[in-house]
């Protein structure tokens, strides 16, 4: 008699739906999986290690890259855990700025996730309507730090610089008329606030358009209502957080429960979700984008009450002005060291975790009181959500697989660091 | 087939290089059509995702379709060492020659018709059924996992949906009373009130989504299923071969666009018959042109879905088609059937 075996299929890393390299091997018995088995590690750049050899500062463009779309929100935890080790605080201004694009990167990460996990459930348009908000926020990040994506924006003390009077604008082109660039320098003619708070304000409208192709959409609903459940209790076992865990009921959202910044001082709340399916997951995520708008303006409405430096005053720390350098001599040597040799942080060991898009975001790091890092370790949410894959899909079909993908919102750069 | 070209050859008319021109042109127009279809498929699709689709192959895109076929022509035809050779070149040309070889009974207008039979519905069936081998095989010849599952699924859809749609048209054969396609459309005149989609509109809907469903086209495009099987099917395929599963898909499209222009909404028949002024304001349009329009709205409606819904599931589909669809259509064959009976105006009387 014949041997009758299960058959295996080897889903990535070169597939669609694999959210970069994840390589998953699925055991399945007709469409029904049996057992889902991720490997990872086909994106390791040694990040951890990396930073052991260099200077505090310049790991942080490395932080970006971990979770490549929630890029300040990673130089957050790391700027953070060093301060906490120098026992430094920022001014207030750079604390408000902080949480602003904290925020600002909490609905750049979740229009990333919803256009993906849209596009893996075969709902195309989802994801070019995202990616139209996404853009304006791209800006933002541009006009800030002068790139869209690794930021480097946050420094231990503040951050790199304060926010720009002037937004950028469009000019008219061989491609771009000059009616298309008025339209489009709109809501660009003021400050870099201005333009925030202006997208902050026609923001939940755009959710509304996103609510409106899938929220009640029968056949999203079929897609994602009883898909991969997770218990409460499971879900703490499992070590999940972020919209993973409030999706499952947890009321558990590092901003309110262990506030960092000034998250104490603006007014917000935690979305929490009943069944713990995927579509309280992506209710979960969409009333959180709802809830970061808020926050936004908030922010932004305190910003410009309250002009200020946005860095301390300890040259040790931070970069002198640039003016002060060509005229002053102490100002040059401060800003050599800072390049060349940096800054020792004081011996012992600190674990600093925020409130990430995806979950909780930590940098556990031991410094020996040289001016490198003796060892920093990344606590990567989305780790601990892929572990759980095999429990989430297990008796799903395949097509749910890739549902359970996009509805832990995975993201490679941290998984494999 | 064989007995209708017979019957042609002894005809006058009908000699055989005659019908060799009438087949050269129906299949041109419609390879051409099917070639701009994708090009306005990337435009509508594009517009509706505020984006602007191609535009840079000639003046405003409108080369894309040319260029893009030169590519696909000009690109190596890959053969998988594991595949057998003979079935995974045989499979897009079993896809491609029944969605081809549908054309034959359709009447694009009063007279104009290849093949003027009267078991065309039957035909039509017969065919549209032999496209899931080109599928099957495609999927079993590869010899690769993703395509295999996308075969197997695109098979039990395709066999679960024929019912739904086999249903649908014998209500229009009881509507009717003939098989012969220009019959249909004859039975229906009178103007857009006696067209059949309005007796019949459940088994106009349920028609169409199974048309969807057959032609394997989103929300039901499991078997290619982008996000879980990479491309189903015709994953292995490149160049030319894969081209072929291209153009039977979307001759697929057309084809069941026109047959429910023919069989719902009165086909070649002008939809302003019956008004007084408007009629005589038309009545120079030839009836080809309403075929058109009619099948261009069944064909925008293809696209619209494809940019809207999110995929289903395959057992989704597969309790939509059993459980849904086919209950409905049976209901309403009786329905249908009683309607003709009391020859219930102005449909049947």
């Amino acid at each position: 008699m014949p041997e009758i075996r299960n058959m295996t299929l080897n889903f990535g890393p070169q597939h669609p739906a694999a959210h970069g390299v994840l390589r998953l091997v699925l055991e399945m018995d007709g469409e029904v999986i049996e057992r889902a088995d991720p490997h990872i590690g086909l994106l390791h750049r040694g990040t951890e290690k990396l930073a052991e050899s260099k200077p505090y500062n310049q790991s942080i463009g490395y932080m970006d890259r971990l979770d490549y779309v929630s890029m300040m929100c990673n130089e957050h935890a790391y700027v953070l855990a060093i301060e906490r080790l120098l026992g430094v605080e920022p001014p207030l201004r750079a604390q408000y700025i902080r949480v602003l694009f904290d925020e600002i990167t909490r609905i750049l990460n979740h229009l990333m996730w919803l256009g993906a996990h849209g596009l893996d459930i075969g709902a195309m348009t989802i994801f070019l309507y995202c990616f139209r908000e996404r853009e304006d926020l791209m800006d933002c990040y541009e006009a800030v730090s002068g790139t869209r994506m690794h930021a480097t924006y946050y420094r231990p003390g503040g951050v790199y610089r304060d926010l720009p009077e002037r937004m950028p604008r469009y000019e008219a082109s061989k491609w771009r008329s000059r009616e298309d660039v008025e339209r489009l320098n709109e809501a660009r003619r003021g400050s870099l606030l201005d333009f925030i708070d202006d997208f902050a304000a026609r923001f939940p409208a755009c959710v509304d358009e996103y609510e409106t192709l899938l929220t009640d959409n029968r056949i999203w609903k079929q897609r994602t209502v009883g898909i991969a459940v997770v218990s409460p209790e499971r879900a703490l076992a499992l070590g999940f957080t972020g919209p993973m865990l409030r999706g499952s009921g947890v009321e558990w959202d590092l901003r309110k429960k262990q506030p960092y910044a000034v998250y104490e001082r603006v007014d917000f709340d935690i979305p929490v979700g009943v069944n713990g399916d995927c579509y309280d997951r992506y209710l979960v995520r969409v009333e959180e984008m709802r809830q970061s708008a808020g926050i936004i303006k908030q922010c932004v409405a305190w910003l410009r009450k309250n002009p200020g430096p946005v860095t301390i005053e300890d040259y040790k720390l931070v970069s002198p002005r640039r003016e002060d350098m060509k005229g002053d001599m102490e100002s040059l040597i401060h800003h050599f060291k800072l390049f060349t040799e940096g800054y020792c942080v004081p011996e012992g060991e600190i674990y600093a975790a925020v409130e990430h898009p995806k979950g909780e975001f930590g940098i556990y790091l031991i410094s020996d009181g040289a001016n490198k890092p003796y060892r920093v370790k990344v606590r990567a949410s989305g780790f601990a959500h892929l572990a759980g894959m095999d429990e989430l899909v297990k008796g799903h079909m395949l097509a749910d697989v890739v549902t359970t993908i996009g509805t832990l919102d995975i993201v490679f750069g941290e998984v494999d660091r | 087939m064989l007995e209708v070209a017979a019957v042609e050859v002894t005809g006058g008319a009908g000699s055989v290089p005659w019908i060799i021109v009438k087949i050269v042109a129906i299949i041109l127009p419609l390879l051409l059509g099917v070639a701009y279809l994708t090009f306005a498929e990337r435009k509508i699709i594009g517009y509706i995702q505020v984006r602007i689709g191609p535009n840079r192959v000639g003046p405003r895109g409108w080369l894309q379709p040319i260029a893009d076929v030169v590519k696909l022509m000009l690109k190596e035809v890959i053969i998988p060492t594991g595949a057998d050779r003979f079935l995974f070149l045989a499979a897009p040309i079993l896809a491609l020659a029944p969605a081809l070889a549908a054309w034959a009974v359709v009447p694009f207008a009063a007279e104009t018709v290849l093949a003027d039979i009267n078991a065309g519905l039957l035909y039509i069936l017969a065919l549209s059924s032999m496209g899931v081998y080109g599928i099957i095989i495609a999927g079993w010849a590869s010899n690769s996992k993703y395509a295999f599952l996308g075969a197997m699924r695109s098979a039990a859809q395709m066999v679960s949906y024929e019912i739904a749609m086999g249903f649908a048209l014998v209500g229009v054969l009881i509507a009717a009373g003939s098989l012969n396609l220009g019959d249909i459309v004859r039975a229906q005149d009178g103007g857009i009130l006696t067209w059949f989609w309005l007796p019949l509109l459940p088994l106009f809907v349920i028609y169409f989504i199974s048309g969807v469903a057959e032609t394997n086209r989103a929300p039901f495009d499991i078997a290619e299923g982008e996000s879980e099987i990479v491309a189903g099917f015709h994953v292995e395929y490149a160049g030319m071969s894969f081209a072929l599963f291209f153009l039977a898909e979307y001759t697929n499209m057309i084809l069941i666009s026109v047959l429910a222009a023919i069989m719902f909404l009165g086909g070649w028949l002008s939809p302003f018959q019956g008004f007084p002024l408007l009629e005589g304001l038309f009545a120079w349009v030839p009836g080809m042109a309403w075929l058109l329009a009619k099948t261009s709205i069944f064909l925008f409606l293809f696209l619209w879905f494809r940019a809207t819904f999110p995929r289903y599931r395959y057992d989704q589909i597969m309790r939509l088609g059993w459980k849904v669809f086919i209950p409905i259509t049976i209901a309403w064959l009786v329905v249908a059937a009683v309607l003709v009976m009391l020859a219930v105006p102005p449909w049947f009387d």
